[in-house]
């Protein structure tokens, strides 16, 4: 399987991510419950909710990173949960971006490595994958730290390279749990005028989870997630079409 | 100019709060004035009592517009024993009010208070009004936050900043509210 093959237009209705009727457990606990939600090509959505609600569970099952104990996750007009582990990996690496709120970057390596590392890993070759990293550079304001080891990155700085990194490998969807959640007000509002400008010049899908309203308020719509279920705007919860 | 407007919006809220809340609490029951008075005070006033006065300038204004029916005077007594009822045209008014979200401007927590309780006195569905509540508020905010991104005015920004703060408030008490519905429910039900 190519990345090619998979980036078919959204279906009739637009939708490029679905999951519906989702459940998830952590041994005893329940994190998601009949939990459904479709996300349109193109669009920014924030996920909502309080601390342990299940938006994270949601995020990593709508990603392909954990398999729901029982529902369906869509991707592009396939059903992500029934890929083998391989063709789920390969499909992450291709088609999505990630951000979360700490430690993704690599300390030992420098910004360039860390930002070049996805393509490397797709086998773009050397001189193309850090050509790209070095336009990202430039178009988030991080012009001239590329030799900088990420270690001795400030957080907000931290935070764009993982976006720049994120975004390198031009996905359809990023996906990115509180990535502002640890850095200041005016940082955080920084990180997220420049990751929904940037996205939505690329054309990305992001969903976004956030429990800071200021954060969200950058988003073009919001659903919230209570108890591992999600909630639509009138307080109802939300239903998929099976 | 922007703190005064909001001043003035925070009067007129009480200015426009104190009939429907008085409606609110007719449609529990038909009530003497004093009654009302009590049940205002102790629900929402918050400390601070409304006069007589205006409780009966309110009731006899909401007469004359037919929200109220202020019939039942028991005889030789003044407005205090006259007994008001809700009229349809004040039912669909109150109902109006507590379904419409309230204007997402700051300062709002009294009114959103005042219609949490009513709602659930009267059995309404105050967890979706508050979900159309915490949307409106978020679309607002998105509003404000599109102004902050485009604006080339940093006064603008800052005052964007100013209402976005305040919202942000009001959304976690929208949010806290919601969590706790049950138990506030259960003590307005208690009376
Ligand atoms: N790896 C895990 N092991 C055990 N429990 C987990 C794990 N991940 C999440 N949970 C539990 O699942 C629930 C939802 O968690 P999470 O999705 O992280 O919530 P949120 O991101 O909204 O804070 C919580 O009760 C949490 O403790
Ligand atoms: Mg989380």
């Amino acid at each position: 399987m190519t990345s090619f093959s998979l980036r078919r237009d959204p279906g009739p209705d637009g939708c490029l991510v679905e999951v519906k009727n989702l459940y998830k457990s952590f041994g005893a606990t329940p994190a998601l419950v009949d939990a459904s939600l479709s996300v349109r090509g193109g669009e920014v959505l924030a996920v909502m909710g309080p601390s342990g609600s299940g938006k994270s569970t949601l995020l990593h099952c709508m990603a392909g990173i954990f398999t729901p104990d029982k529902g369906e996750v869509w991707f592009d007009g396939q059903r992500l949960d029934q890929l083998s582990d391989t063709g789920r990996t390969q499909l992450r690496r291709s088609a999505f971006g990630f951000v979360f709120q700490f430690g993704q970057l690599v300390p030992e390596l420098t910004v360039s490595d860390n930002i070049a590392l996805p393509l490397l890993l797709n086998r773009v070759s050397r001189k193309a994958a850090y050509a790209r990293a070095e336009a990202w550079l430039a178009r988030l304001g991080l012009d001239g730290l590329g030799e900088r080891r990420t270690g001795e990155l400030s957080g907000g700085q931290a935070q764009r390279v993982a976006l720049a990194r994120a975004l390198v490998g031009q996905p359809k969807v990023l996906f990115a749990d509180e990535p502002t959640g640890s850095l200041d007000t005016l940082t955080g509002e920084m990180v997220m005028e420049l990751m929904t400008a940037v996205t939505r010049e690329e054309g990305s899908t992001v969903v976004l989870v956030t429990h800071d309203a200021r954060v969200a308020a950058y988003a073009d719509r919001e659903v919230m997630v209570r108890d591992g279920r999600v909630i639509d705007r009138s307080g109802a919860q939300v239903e998929v079409g099976r | 100019m922007y703190t005064l407007s909001v001043y003035f919006e925070c009067m007129l809220a009480r200015v426009t709060v104190v009939p429907l809340t008085l409606l609110g609490l007719l449609e529990r029951e038909p009530s003497h004035g004093y009654e009302l008075k009590r049940d205002y005070d102790n629900y929402f006033g918050g400390g601070r009592q409304l006069p007589f006065g205006q409780v009966y300038s309110t009731l006899s204004r909401l007469a004359r517009d037919g929200k109220v029916s202020g019939g039942d005077t028991e005889p030789g007594a003044g407005p205090a024993r006259k007994r008001y009822a809700i009229t349809e045209l004040g039912a669909s008014e109150v109902d109006e009010w507590l379904r419409e979200p309230a204007d997402p401007e700051p300062y709002l927590q009294s009114v959103l208070f005042t219609k949490v309780v009513l709602a659930l006195m009267l059995d309404r569905p105050a967890d979706s009004y508050l979900a159309a509540q915490r949307a409106s508020h978020l679309n607002r905010m998105r509003e404000l936050t599109e102004i902050k991104r485009t604006t080339s005015s940093l006064m603008d920004a800052l005052q964007a900043d100013h209402a976005l703060f305040h919202l942000e408030a009001d959304l976690r008490w929208i949010d806290v509210t919601s969590a706790r519905l049950e138990a506030l429910a259960e003590m307005v039900h208690a009376r």
